[in-house]
């Protein structure tokens, strides 16, 4: 595995509605000032916004990682919650278990998982129901994903 | 078509950023739903909107969008708005309906991205 040049952690409040998306504007001009391609920024903070929307939305409270090393932006985003005891259906397109008023803030109409996994050239979740979810995001900097 | 000039079809307040209504806009994402919207890598295109939150300038920063058109008379609050000027985003705002919207913009010769 490629050396890491950048490690961030950032901490996120379940419920906190107000504060969401800090982490994505962060880790969006870390990237910018590294020089990273706009594409892939993009790519990466739309995977970062729906994790932590999700967490804010779902969890306690959770971690999101970004490392970046030559080859690739990886980002993990942990979280204390609930978990998700059919990862299969939570990934399909459509399925939400958000209550009216997520929807209300724009957010719960089941394209958050998606979204992360269509922007992800790699992507895992895994979840421990009762103790939280993991989701696992790397993008190549190659564009060959 | 430009920002001024949608700002004067829709009839839309401009709430903050218009200084930067000279930006040029071809490609409209037409929804209340944040991730919806983020479905598309659209950078530079418009956002219509009805949900007038935070979640809405965070969105337009995180898909690169260049501005917001809030529809049926919503309003964000001051620090919605203190957010996109911070993040130089101009925020419009418009009694029009998002279906009006849609077809004057279109209409334009603007395209969905959704």
């Amino acid at each position: 595995m490629a050396d890491e040049l950048l490690r961030r952690e950032y901490h996120i409040q379940g419920r906190d509605f107000e504060r969401a998306g800090e982490s994505s504007t962060l880790i969006k001009e870390i990237l910018k000032g590294v020089g990273i391609d706009p594409t892939l920024i993009r790519r990466a903070v739309v995977i970062v916004f729906e994790a932590e929307m999700n967490v804010v939305m779902y969890a306690e409270g959770g971690t999101v990682t970004l490392v970046l090393t030559e080859e690739e932006i990886r980002i993990e985003v942990a979280d204390r919650g609930p978990g998700i005891p059919d990862i299969e259906q939570a990934m399909q397109e459509g399925y939400s278990t958000a209550a009216d008023d997520m929807r209300e803030m724009g957010f719960g109409f089941g394209m958050g998982l998606p979204n992360i996994r269509r922007n992800s050239d790699l992507f895992t979740i895994s979840s421990d129901v009762g103790r939280g979810t993991t989701v696992q995001s790397s993008i190549r900097l190659d564009g060959h994903g | 078509m430009r920002l001024d000039e949608i700002r004067d079809v829709l009839g839309c307040e401009v709430l903050t950023g218009g200084n930067h209504l000279e930006v040029e806009v071809d490609v409209v994402l037409a929804s209340d739903g944040m991730s919806e919207i983020l479905t598309c890598q659209s950078p530079g295109g418009l956002m219509i909107t009805g949900l007038a939150t935070v979640h809405s300038v965070r969105t337009a920063d995180v898909g690169d969008l260049s501005a917001i058109v809030f529809v049926r008379g919503k309003r964000p609050n001051e620090k919605v708005v203190e957010l996109a000027r911070q993040k130089g985003i101009p925020l419009l705002a418009t009694q029009l309906g998002m279906f009006d919207v849609c077809a004057i913009l279109r209409e334009r010769g603007l395209r969905g991205a959704l």
